[in-house]
């Protein structure tokens, strides 16, 4: 059947994306290596945005406090309470899924571009209380994760995730298990609701199902991968700060997802790549970079209007998930 | 000082705020109403506005009050056509789809950001009001100046509403607002009425700017906090509605100044903010807007 | 600008390969001099590179661009002596945008792209703390010209340095004792309510309670706001010193409308020039401050009694007399900090020779060579005046000035001695391993 062949081809596609970053890994310089490391994580918090903007529809402004969430829930707990890596990563994890479903419940009363600005202003309100407990979260300044606490212990085998090759490994890992979380995500039932609702809400509702819970199991599924992409950035990077909470890292994952494609597996991550990489290069050539990059975003939506990956999904490859 | 005195003065400086804000807002939620595209790049018009009114008072010897008029009148016009330029060259041939145009207006903040840097410069300029009055309350001293920014923003504002609603160009932006596709139907150039708005939300932002600019100074990166307020207000106030956008200003304005007086100001910041999306959550539509079509 | 890769090249301080190329032919010559035998002999001629982290971009660009001049200042004096170790220094500069996330990767840039000796340079503390695990893991000496408390509080890494500037809570202390006996005993506090406020809030009330004086108040203004006016009745009625550390682009307006609140009829005034800092003090609206005092790191308007070291240092740099860029009254420096730039890259000098450095991997014996040096003695390469150095907390200490305003300038009423800023150290990098 067509649609077997499409799925198949989706998935050696992603498999063969997984091997090529893992394959990376042994041939990147140094530098190049650690950023493609860092793009992973932040490709991630991408991801866990897509599925709430690219599939469901809604455009939050706020999604720095689920990444926030995750990175001081992981990052203080290791600095104040001394806990062990793993525990640690869980309880970034469990403040965003926490997070995400009292804004879902509170937010998702509203829609369209009310829920756009309800978000910012809840993501607002959180990164002014970080920044009202300086005394425990560092405020503007931040904290350093101590380089000591950030060794995971696994069985008997210990990880220093201070460690080039360690980090970037666990970056993949984190990715890889996201993606495949994602693609089997919008696959199912599930995700063809989410889309349902994005195309048409009120036709979902009368077809009978609980488009209330079915977008609030969206925003906790959002923000918890958000918090997890957090959550790794605080341990694998060793840096808490406010800035990660402010507007500007709420903008960013809707950039990334726009520039690579809405509603495409891999778009968060084509996005992500591009921006870092046109960033890091125009600033090697000149320091009115912004210029450079705000020139390139103009000029790549007025040929790629749907994004890289959206694009060539449209034009040439439809089997493109 | 007493709290009487500290409420009034509280309330004077909620009011000077709540007073650009709107003209600010109104520039947005025309664009917002009008287009239905979200403009990123409105920050950077206000910023824009600020740092022209520093380069023409600058060039312009003299009484700071024949700088200040002169700024008064042209930064808005430069602004104007720079949003002109860029809804014409980008905006159109997007469209005006949504999505696309998120990123281009980011794109235009950057552009006008870094172009703001490499020309203006990093530091914050001050500009010299037409006016030093200091007028002396009991209590305490206030600029006069700063009422007189109430004054104008009022008058402009009063000036817009009657475009709005009493002149043809005003009813054609309605009417394409209301319904394009009808207002297209009628023979209403939309694409020009698009441009139109597109540059006159520019300009109120400019005007807003270049009226505060004499108390705070214009700096490369003021841009931000006037667009998320305007945001705020637009959505508060219900879309494309011009009373509700001034209330939902003065709302903003004041509360962030009377709560300051009660709590420490960040706490004070928290609650403001945390109660004005409390208002957005049970009440989506906004205070005065009609249910999102 | 036509920045090509990241290398100097301001209209003033040119510093390009030419000049590089220059200072090695200096280099070479003096290399001819018996004394330098032994250093030449060991060396390449390859530079000696330095990662230069600056603020281009982001709320700190109007520090970023005189730390730049600064340091291709001292860059060029120190190559027309005949480098370090006989070997030409060269600066490579990455923009970090003012944001930790984006310092972080550039140190990792310094370290792993551009193979820098060390990175130096970063003055937003949000921006060190964030660029300090990366110095640490990428085992790279970061001297950092922040005078944030940071590297102090023995909280980040022993790659980390700051022996250019005295840190903030060594200031506030040596100011103490100057308030107290000659502005007022009961002072009120006004501070942005973020880190840079905080060290104020914590260390200004024990030293002025120490000296017999008193904070009556504190008011904390979040760092978004663009208008005070409204916080301004909090300052109580028998207020008799406000001490004001605003900083940011609001500053002005602060003055201002302190201005308008109170008239003519004001309690003394003692603010951190950090405020003022590349703005000029007879900006309009500024006239408020006439008869207030600051502190300042280093002066910005040349005094009478200036050491000859001190006026070296200006010309080199290019500022005049009223620390504006010469040719340019309008362009004001960031006097009161960036001295730190001349003066830490002649530590970096200094600890460079002391270690023998030739290369990378002699990063950790430079990190031990610098932990090792105790005192700067005041002169050409310590302009701003003598300083001590504890190597186990990576921070010096130095005199703090005090100016009034007088006239549209800025006269140094008093100096500090640096008894007066010192404190028990909070911890010791060097028991950390390298």
């Amino acid at each position: 059947m067509k649609g077997e062949a499409s799925a198949l081809k989706a998935y050696g596609l992603h498999v063969a994306v997984i091997g090529l970053l893992f394959a990376l890994s042994f041939v990147l310089p140094p530098y190049h290596h650690g950023l493609v490391a860092r793009i992973m994580v932040l490709a991630t918090f991408a991801m866990g945005y897509n599925l709430l903007f690219g599939y469901v529809g809604l455009l939050s402004l706020g999604h720095a406090m689920f990444f926030a969430a995750g990175l001081y829930g992981a990052g203080l707990s290791v600095y104040h309470l001394g806990w062990s890596v793993p525990l640690a990563f869980a309880g970034g994890i469990g403040c965003g899924a926490v997070l995400a479903l009292v804004i879902g419940l509170l937010a998702l009363r509203t829609s369209g571009v009310a829920f756009m600005i309800v978000t910012m202003m809840f993501a607002q309100v959180f990164y002014l209380t970080i920044l009202y407990f300086a005394r425990w979260t560092g405020g503007d300044q931040g904290l350093v994760v101590p380089q000591g606490s950030r060794v995971m212990y696994l069985g008997g085998a210990s990880f220093d995730l201070t460690n080039p090759a360690v980090r970037y490994r666990v970056a993949l890992a984190l990715f890889a298990i996201v993606l495949a979380v994602v693609l089997v995500l919008v696959r199912s039932g599930f995700g063809r609701v989410l889309v349902a609702i994005r195309e048409n809400e009120e036709r979902t509702k009368m077809l009978g199902f609980d488009t209330f819970a079915n977008k609030l199991a969206a925003v906790i599924v959002s923000g918890t991968i958000c918090a997890a992409a957090g959550a790794a950035y605080a341990l694998l990077f060793g840096y808490v700060g406010s800035s990660f909470a402010s507007v500007q890292y709420s903008i960013l994952p809707l950039l990334w997802v726009l520039l690579g494609g809405a509603a495409t597996a891999l778009g968060p991550l084509v996005g992500t790549l591009a921006m870092y990489y046109v960033t890091d290069i125009a600033s090697s050539y000149t320091s009115a970079w912004l210029l450079i990059v705000g020139v390139m975003l103009i000029v790549g939506v007025l040929f790629f209007p749907k994004g890289v990956l959206g694009t060539i999904r449209q034009r040439w490859l439809r089997w493109l998930p | 000082m007493a709290f009487g005195p500290h409420l009034l003065l509280a309330s004077l400086e909620g009011l000077v705020t709540a007073a650009v804000l709107a003209l600010t807002a109104l520039g947005l939620s025309l664009v917002f109403g009008v287009m239905r595209i979200v403009n990123v790049a409105h920050g950077e018009f206000f910023m824009l506005g600020a740092v022209l009114a520093w380069a023409i008072t600058t060039a312009i010897t003299g009484h700071p009050a024949l700088g200040f008029l002169a700024a008064l009148v042209i930064a808005p016009l430069l602004v104007g056509a720079v949003a002109l330029v860029a809804e014409r060259v980008v905006l159109r041939r997007l469209n005006y789809n949504p999505e696309a145009t998120i990123v281009a207006t980011i794109g235009l903040l950057y552009i006008i950001q870094q172009l703001a840097l490499t020309f203006y410069g990093p530091e914050a300029r001050p500009v010299e009001p037409p006016f030093n009055y200091r007028i002396l309350l009991p209590w305490f001293g206030y600029s006069g100046y700063k009422l007189s920014v109430v004054a104008a923003s009022a008058l402009l504002l009063v000036a817009t509403w009657l475009v709005l609603t009493r002149t043809k160009i005003g009813m054609v932006m309605r009417a394409t607002q209301y319904d394009r596709e009808t207002a297209q139907a009628f023979g209403i150039p939309v694409e020009r009425v698009y441009a139109g708005v597109f540059a006159l939300g520019a300009m109120l932002a400019a005007v807003a700017a270049v009226l505060i600019v004499p108390i705070s100074q214009a700096h490369y990166l003021m841009g931000q906090d006037p667009l998320l307020l305007s945001f705020i207000v637009v959505i508060i106030g219900g879309l494309g509605s011009l009373r509700g956008t001034v209330v939902a200003a003065l709302i903003i304005g004041l509360s962030d100044g009377i709560i300051s007086v009660f709590f420490s100001p960040t706490l004070a910041k928290i609650i403001a903010t945390f109660l004005v999306a409390m208002v957005l959550v049970f009440r989506p539509q906004g205070l005065f807007g009609t249910t999102a079509r | 600008m036509t920045d090509s890769k990241g290398y100097f090249d301001l209209s003033k301080n040119r510093l390009s390969r030419r000049t590089a190329l220059k200072g090695l032919a200096a280099g070479a010559s003096l290399a001819a001099a018996p004394g330098f035998v032994r250093y030449a002999q060991a060396q390449s001629s390859a530079p000696i590179k330095i990662g230069f982290q600056s603020h281009r971009t982001g709320i700190g660009a109007a520090y970023g661009r005189w730390y730049e001049k600064t340091t291709a200042a001292a860059v060029k004096a120190i190559n027309a002596a005949g480098g370090i170790n006989g070997r030409p220094v060269e600066v490579v500069i990455e923009d970090d945008g003012t944001d930790p996330g984006r310092g972080a990767e550039v140190v990792a840039k310094f370290a792993n792209q551009h193979k820098t000796d060390i990175v130096f340079g970063t003055l937003f503390s949000h921006v060190v703390i964030g660029s300090a695990p990366a110095a640490g893991e990428n085992k790279i000496p970061y001297f950092v010209v922040s005078e944030g408390h940071h590297v102090a509080s023995t909280k980040l890494n022993r790659y980390v340095f700051q022996p250019g500037i005295t840190d903030v809570k060594s200031q506030i202390q040596a100011m103490a004792p100057w308030i107290a006996s000659n502005a007022g005993k009961k002072v009120c506090q006004i501070f942005p309510d973020f880190a840079f406020g905080y060290d104020h809030r914590d260390y200004l009330p024990p030293a002025l309670k120490a000296q017999g004086g008193e904070v009556i108040a504190q008011i904390a203004i979040p760092p978004t706001e663009s208008s005070f006016t409204k916080y301004l009745p909090q300052i109580p009625a028998e207020t008799e010193v406000i001490y004001h550390v605003m900083v940011g682009p609001a500053v002005l307006t602060f003055v201002k409308e302190l201005g308008e609140f109170y008239g003519s009829n004001r309690p003394q005034l003692f603010g951190f020039i950090d405020s003022l800092e590349a703005v000029d003090i007879n900006s309009p609206g500024l006239e408020f401050l006439d008869g207030s005092h600051f502190w300042e790191g280093s002066p910005r308007y040349a005094q009478a009694d200036d050491s000859e070291a001190q006026k070296a240092y200006r010309a080199a740099v290019g500022i005049d007399d009223n620390g504006a860029a010469v040719g340019d009254p309008k362009d004001v420096s960031t006097a009161a900090h960036m001295f730190g730039c001349w003066e830490t890259l002649y530590v970096v000098k200094k600890a460079m020779e002391d270690a023998g450095y030739k290369g990378p991997e002699d990063r950790a014996k430079l990190v031990e060579a610098t932990e090792a040096l105790t005192e700067f003695a005041e002169g050409p390469e310590h302009p701003q005046g003598k300083k001590i150095f504890n190597g186990k907390i990576h921070q010096c200490f130095g005199i703090q000035n005090i100016s009034k305003v007088e006239g549209g300038k800025l006269k140094v009423v008093h100096k500090t001695s640096i008894e007066d800023g010192l404190y028990e150290p909070e911890g010791d990098y060097t028991t950390q391993a390298l």
